[in-house]
């Protein structure tokens, strides 16, 4: 046996040892849904492809990428509906649709519409489209649901008061060196790891 | 010269390239892993730092592409959308933002991409987003003064700031991000193996 194919020994064995860690890391109910899920993208790699698309963007239509934009669009047509009265005696939701205007008439709205498609489509591909709640492993799947929906209500909020989120400022801010973009993203990490500690039950 | 402006190419430009540019984000984010809670907030505890090396070689990518094609004229910046800086708002935003990030496990395009995959807790996330929008609607005359004024300083650009050629600062981001990847990939070694959550390196 040459030194080549104890290479490839060397390598499979490493690989046997990864998966069954992964295995041995999950929860049993839901162990071979897991098992099946194949492996993500190296980050670096992700990371060009991302930004791809995002210069891609920028040339196509000279704006970047977005998500709580849209969001906040579809909170205003609601409300719309409901009480359209509130939508135009209220500045924030006027801004969005107030009068004649739809509030899904904007560019961001199909962009989180193929968000979903193009999200689905990779986890189908990776086989990693199917229901399950995301959480740590002291967490009941209750509490996470909690949880999820309280974290939630404070990033809604404050990607308002930041005019946008990790997508609209701190990635598409960032890549054309918008100042208070990049003093959003560094808040960010900020904010974050100075909690990370005390929630640490949440997670780890 | 670019950008482009699809609203002249007719009516079904403009949604068919934002449906496709969606498409490519959500499915880059997804194939990242972070349509993954557990994914997202291990950056925060420092034993897999993907959401770190994914955000800043998007944004080392998309920058350099950008400036590069505005250095050889092809790219008018002025006519590209930068958004303008309301610094305290930004910064207050910002550390809310992050905690809730911890909490929740999940930011805004991250948690519809989990959505999209069925997972049930993005569902919740998403719900709360939400309500969070439509509170801050209602928050707002209370903080409009501070929202609006606040470190208003308009559209303001690093190179701007620093008193540098848009070249100049470039080179410092990229300099900047590689520190933050060799630091990154130092730490991860140290915590623990990211093998746990399913990367191939």
């Amino acid at each position: 046996m040459g030194p080549k194919s104890e290479d490839s020994l060397d390598t499979s064995g490493l690989e046997r040892v990864r998966q069954s860690r992964a295995r041995h890391s999950r929860t049993r109910h839901s162990r071979t849904r897991h098992s099946r899920a194949r492996p993500y993208w190296n980050p670096y790699l992700s990371g060009v492809a991302l930004g791809f698309v995002l210069f891609i963007s920028y040339v196509l239509t000279g704006h970047g990428l977005g998500a709580s934009g849209g969001l906040a669009r579809a909170v205003t047509a609601v409300l719309k509906v409901i009480a359209p009265s509130s939508v135009d005696h209220n500045g924030f939701f006027a801004s969005f649709g107030g009068g004649a205007r739809s509030p899904l008439d904007s560019w961001i709205v199909w962009e989180i519409l193929g968000v979903i498609l193009g999200g689905a489509l990779s986890g189908f591909l990776g086989r990693r489209l199917f229901p399950e709640t995301q959480r740590g492993p002291r967490l009941s799947r209750n509490a996470r649901w909690v949880i999820a929906l309280a974290g939630g209500l404070i990033v809604g909020w404050s990607t308002q008061l930041s005019r946008g989120c990790t997508s609209g400022q701190a990635l598409s801010g960032g890549a054309v060196l918008a100042a208070g973009s990049w003093a959003f993203m560094f808040s960010v990490f900020g904010g974050a790891y100075l909690v990370a500690y005390p929630f640490r039950k949440l997670w780890r | 010269m670019a950008p482009f402006d699809p609203t002249g190419w007719g009516s079904w430009a403009e949604p068919l390239i934002h449906v496709l540019l969606g498409i490519g984000f959500g499915f880059v984010l997804e194939r990242a892993g972070f349509g993954s809670a557990r994914k997202l907030t291990s950056q925060f505890y420092l034993n897999d730092l993907a959401v770190m090396k994914v955000m800043f070689t998007a944004i080392l990518t998309a920058m350099i592409l950008i400036f590069g094609c505005v250095t050889i004229g092809w790219l008018d910046f002025d006519q590209i959308f930068v958004s303008p800086t309301f610094l305290w708002p930004q910064i207050v935003g910002g550390l809310l933002f992050g905690v809730g990030f911890v909490i929740g496990g999940y930011c805004p395009g991250t948690a519809v991409v989990a959505a999209s995959n069925l997972k049930i807790d993005a569902f919740f996330f998403v719900g709360g987003l939400l309500f969070g929008i439509l509170g801050f609607g209602y928050t707002v005359p209370a903080i409009e003064l501070f929202w609006h004024n606040a470190g208003a300083r308009g559209v303001e650009t690093l190179p701007q700031v620093f008193g540098v050629d848009p070249p100049v600062a470039v080179l410092g981001v990229v300099l900047l991000a590689l520190g933050m990847f060799a630091g990154g990939e130092w730490i991860e070694r140290r915590v623990a193996g990211s093998a746990e959550t399913g990367e191939k390196k």
